[in-house]
């Protein structure tokens, strides 16, 4: 059960020599009496793309949104950058400085323009001067392939074009880690594939990845690792490969089961 | 192939045909016109109807028609006014003019004070802290399920239990709360004071230029200047040392106890101060839910979004969630100063002389209640169509832009 | 795996469902929703001081130093010494007790009173049946007719063997109930109407006058509507026919409620799909068929949340007519104070106002509120 992991995370942080980015070690929360995330413990390493999934209400949104502390976990270490996840406000500023985030509700800012939907963060929270700011933007949206939809408003925008200036917001910070949480639930079938394409650039140019989804298609394609959560815990993890083609335990085999069926 | 083929659909070689309307029941058209016809026809007749009895009703009572009144000597006693008043050489329309400013005065500060309130109270409601989001819960509830003529008449109470100006309530020599009403220390005006107005107007410029350059600051080089000690010196310094400069004298008029009552300073009468406080405290708990609603209105992802950009709470505030909540509140917003003012009207029960009260005086006097009743619904429809106006304009300039 | 190692696993795991002490019960709560932060802890500190204060005073002012009933002179009136030397300290609900019946039924003659109080309750009753969703059919609407007619023959009498009271003598709660109630049963149709002819693309003349009629009353206040009715109606009638004071005010608060009833049905109507219109005239149902069956039905449970709020709008406002001269319940309070020996106690009058005021309009809008949270949710996917 739950054994599994720790020895994992340690063994695979042992054959890298390098630190990992992102340390999740004993992590427990509990939403009042319902215990949602239990002993999870995880490493990613620099540039490793780590994908998680699993049944609703496993808690991977949950661990996931742990790490910029958009939720607040109440026994166990998290440790992002270096930087402990405590109560103190500076230290989660400079976490969620070097943390981006996409959202399965893209969550941009209605009343104003991409372009500054995209700038706003850099202006404010790096002291960007404008120009540079914008110029930064427009490579983004370059980079995500549109740059015409600059001055629109997202209310203007389709659903897929959304998600990837979300990912462009995102990427104008200049952060060491990505996280998304379910990018592409909330989207029409033809528009997945615009944004997972995406995904997989920026998973090929080398950005640390932590990814919430259902796309195994795309864990596949990209993922250094895919991890397995059930009821709250670690359940297996390993190579794509491995996971898919030979799962361990019997509840991986039933998530594959019911996933694979709808495919 | 050079150029491109024109779309036939726009450079129109033939018009739509004309719609010919054909006298049978089957043509929806002419159905309309005839409803139209008889619905139109049948409110013209009642009106006819109503008129003519009017017209006989009045002639037999000998009343006038006509606004010549509005020029007669009023003889109508005015507890306060803006403008000087005479009762026995002023007209009515000069009384009535006194109406409007009496309500307009009660309707600015009023909803300048609720306004307050109510942002307050509503901000409260949305606290981590559970007395105080109870207890403006409780506030809200409770002042919105009780009529507002009542609590008039339980602020006006109120008032008459303070004790008599010979045993005030007050602060100092400055503020003095009596069952007369509220008494208070006034600057008396020098000339050397309209100096230090413009002082201080020119500091508000200031300030606005300032914050100007700040922001072209931020955009060329990414640092914000503080505008914080600009704003003091500006507002406070400035025109303090051209007061200093150009001698204003600091005199305060201070009210004084001869015999029952004070002379001097400012006042304000009791029934004033009781609409006022009443409008304020009933308003401001509409006002507390509109606020509140509108910041919960917007969804908990854009607070979540700019946090995770690493933005701090301040800058989420002012950046993202308040232009997205007002654009919420603004509507029921001024809906609800609409409604301030028009409750004002209850000034009437508790012996304030607004508008209504005066013209009804007025009708009273002269028997022409119609020109009375046009008038007050002519003055509270202008003011409700301004608002009106400002609003869809409002509303347009500043509407999420869609597909 | 070990048998020893799962057995040891299943209590290592049952051990940790429990959440840490510092997670949940009652001190946890009362850190995080009392004392979350300093400023936080002073606000509780000052508003709990505060509140106990006002708690305490208003305790031993209302119930524990009170007088609740005074002796009557030899000349039949009330003598208020007791209370008099009370004031400030204690509440003289004598003067509930005393006067309660002349409060709630105005100068609706003693012995009668009975029919006033049935009133009472059958309005109650209206309202709570028209509130439970069983009861939203057809029916309901004959419901109110049967209810609504019961309610004015039990007033007027002259039928049955009751005594004949005129209008005159009406007051009190009643008078509220029954201002409110039929400015609803027929400002609500007339609203129905005014909004449907307002959105009307076919006929403008149609729409202009539902416009007019709106934006006129809705700009202005109450009072200028009842003033209108109490003083205009009198000259458009002919010579000799009277319309009674309350006739007059009854009319204006049905043209008042009418218009702004009329704004809220044209916001359901506004918010129904277009699309269901549109299925109804490919299936070829007329107008008045396809408003009655398809449109109105939906569009109304919509805003049955904003029309309950709405009627509580009403419902207080009926007040106003203290100022035209009729004797509804704020008015009876005021009358009630103006007997000699009473003047000084408006504060317990008012309260005791107010309690029934917050009775119904706190239920009301408490409705309101439960209405919405169920509607919302049904949409919800």
């Amino acid at each position: 059960m739950s054994q599994i992991m720790p020895d994992h995370a340690v063994a695979h942080m042992a054959v890298e020599d390098a630190p990992p980015v992102i340390l999740l070690d004993k992590v427990n929360k509990w939403y009042g009496a319902l215990h949602v995330l239990r002993d999870v413990s995880m490493a990613v390493a620099e540039k490793e793309r780590v994908v998680v999934c699993g049944p609703s209400g496993s808690g991977k949104s949950t661990m996931i949104r742990c790490i910029n502390r958009l939720e607040v976990h109440q026994e166990g270490r998290i440790v992002v950058d270096g930087t402990e996840l405590t109560d103190d406000l500076r230290a989660l500023d400079t976490i969620r400085r070097e943390v981006g985030m996409v959202f399965q509700s893209f969550n941009l800012f209605p009343h104003l323009t991409i372009l500054e939907n995209c700038t706003l963060a850099p202006i404010w929270v790096r002291k960007m001067p404008r120009a540079e700011a914008d110029d930064l933007a427009m490579s983004y949206l370059s980079r995500v392939k549109i740059p015409e939809q600059a001055k629109k408003y997202p209310g203007q925008l389709s659903g897929g074009q959304q998600q990837r200036v979300a990912i462009a917001r995102a990427l104008c910070m200049r952060p060491k880690i990505m996280l998304f949480d379910e990018p592409t639930s909330a989207l029409d079938p033809e528009m997945i594939k615009e944004v997972l394409d995406t995904m997989v650039e920026l998973a090929e140019d080398g950005m640390t990845m932590v990814c919430v989804t259902h796309e195994m298609g795309f864990a596949r394609q990209v993922a250094d690792r895919v991890v397995f959560m059930d009821r709250g815990e670690i359940v297996e993890s390993g190579t794509p490969q491995r996971m898919f083609e030979d799962p361990q335990t019997d509840r991986l085999k039933l998530f594959l089961g019911q996933i694979l069926r709808g495919h | 192939m050079a150029g491109t083929v024109a779309d036939p659909r726009l450079i129109g070689s033939r018009a739509a045909p004309k719609k010919h309307l054909r006298l049978s029941w089957s043509d929806p058209l002419f159905r309309a016109i005839v409803w139209q016809v008889v619905i139109v026809g049948i409110v013209v007749a009642i009106a006819w109807y109503l008129i003519g009895n009017t017209n006989r009703n009045l002639a037999s009572r000998h009343i006038a028609t006509g606004f010549a009144f509005l020029n007669r000597v009023a003889g109508i006693p005015i507890g306060e006014s803006m403008i000087s008043y005479n009762p026995s050489a002023d007209t009515y329309g000069r009384a009535l003019i006194i109406g409007i400013l009496n309500t307009l005065q009660v309707a600015v500060i009023g909803i300048v004070l609720a306004t307050i309130l109510g942002t307050l109270i509503g901000i409260g409601r949305l606290s981590n802290n559970f007395l105080l989001a109870k207890l403006t819960a409780f506030y809200v509830e409770t002042l919105r399920d009780i009529p507002l003529l009542l609590q008039l008449f339980f602020w006006y109470a109120i008032l008459q239990t303070l004790p008599p100006p010979k045993a005030a309530l007050h602060i100092g020599q400055v503020v003095f709360l009596t069952n007369r009403g509220l008494r208070f220390e006034v600057l008396i005006w020098h000339p050397a004071d309209t100096w230090v107005l413009v002082a201080f107007i020119i500091g508000i410029f200031g300030v606005i230029a300032w914050h100007r350059t700040a922001r072209r600051r931020q955009e060329a080089t990414g640092r914000r200047p503080r505008t914080w000690p600009m704003a003091l010196a500006s507002l406070i310094a400035f025109p303090a040392v051209v007061g200093f400069a150009m001698g204003a004298p600091l005199d305060l008029e201070a009210p004084e106890l001869h015999g029952f009552n004070f002379q001097g300073g400012g006042s304000v009468s009791p029934e004033f101060f009781a609409l006022l406080l009443g409008l304020v405290v009933y308003t401001a708990a509409y006002i507390a839910e509109i606020v509140r609603s509108g910041i919960q209105a917007v969804p908990l992802g854009q607070w979540e979004a700019a946090g995770a950009l690493g933005l701090r709470r301040s800058t989420v505030m002012r950046q993202v969630v308040l232009p997205q909540a007002l654009r919420v509140i603004v509507p029921p917003m001024t809906s609800q100063y609409l409604n301030l003012t028009k409750n004002s009207s209850l000034a009437i029960a508790i012996g304030f002389q607004d508008v209504v009260s005066i013209a009804n005086t007025t009708m009273n006097q002269t028997g022409q209640a119609i020109e009375g009743i046009a008038y007050i619904m002519a003055v509270y429809l202008t003011i409700s169509l301004s608002i009106s106006l400002f609003m869809n304009w409002y509303n347009a300039r500043i509407a999420l832009v869609e597909r | 795996m070990s048998q020893s190692a799962a057995i040891a696993d299943a209590r290592y795991t049952a051990a940790r469902e429990r959440p840490p002490a510092g997670v949940t019960g009652p001190w946890a709560w009362a850190r995080r929703n009392l004392f979350g932060s300093w400023l936080s802890t002073a606000v509780t500190l000052l508003l709990g001081y505060l509140i106990l204060r006002i708690l305490i005073s208003f305790v031993s002012w209302a119930f524990l130093n009170a007088i609740w009933t005074v002796p009557y002179n030899a000349q039949g009136v009330a003598d208020t010494g007791a209370c008099q030397l009370a004031k400030g300290v204690g509440a003289c609900w004598a003067i509930v007790t005393d006067k309660y019946r002349l409060i709630l039924f105005g100068r609706y003659p003693y012995q009668e009173q009975w029919r006033p109080a049935i009133c009472v309750a059958l309005f109650i009753m209206l309202y709570v049946v028209s509130a439970m969703r069983s009861f939203w059919r057809k029916e309901l609407a004959l419901i109110w007719i049967a209810t609504l007619v019961v309610i004015g023959v039990l007033m007027w009498g002259g039928v049955f063997g009751l005594q004949m009271v005129t209008e005159d003598f009406w007051g009190g709660l009643p008078l509220t109930l029954i201002l409110a109630t039929f400015g609803l049963a027929f400002g609500f149709p007339l609203g129905v109407l005014v909004a449907l002819g307002r959105r009307s693309t076919s006929m403008p003349a149609v729409k202009v006058i539902c416009v007019i009629y709106v934006e006129l009353i809705r700009g202005v206040p109450l009072i200028a509507v009842l003033f209108m009715a109490s003083v205009m109606f009198p000259l458009f009638m002919p010579e000799g026919v009277n319309i009674d004071k309350l006739l007059r005010a009854q009319i204006a608060v049905i043209l008042f409620s009418g218009a702004y009833l009329a704004e809220v049905v044209r916001g359901g109507l506004q918010a129904l799909p277009k699309g269901q219109a549109e299925a109804a005239d490919a299936l070829g149902l007329s107008y008045w068929k396809k408003t009655g069956f398809i449109i109105l039905p939906q569009a109304l449970r919509l805003v049955i949340p904003p029309l309950v709020n709405t009627f509580i709008g009403f419902f207080k406002d009926t007040s106003l007519v203290l100022i035209v001269g009729l004797f509804d319940l704020l008015a009876m309070g005021k009358v009630a104070l103006t007997d000699p020996p009473w003047q000084s106690f408006s504060t317990e009058v008012y309260l005791m106002l107010a309690v029934i005021y917050i009775a119904f309009c706190l239920a009301m809008s408490k409705y309101s509120r439960g209405l919405e949270r169920e509607l919302s949710r049904a949409h919800r996917r």
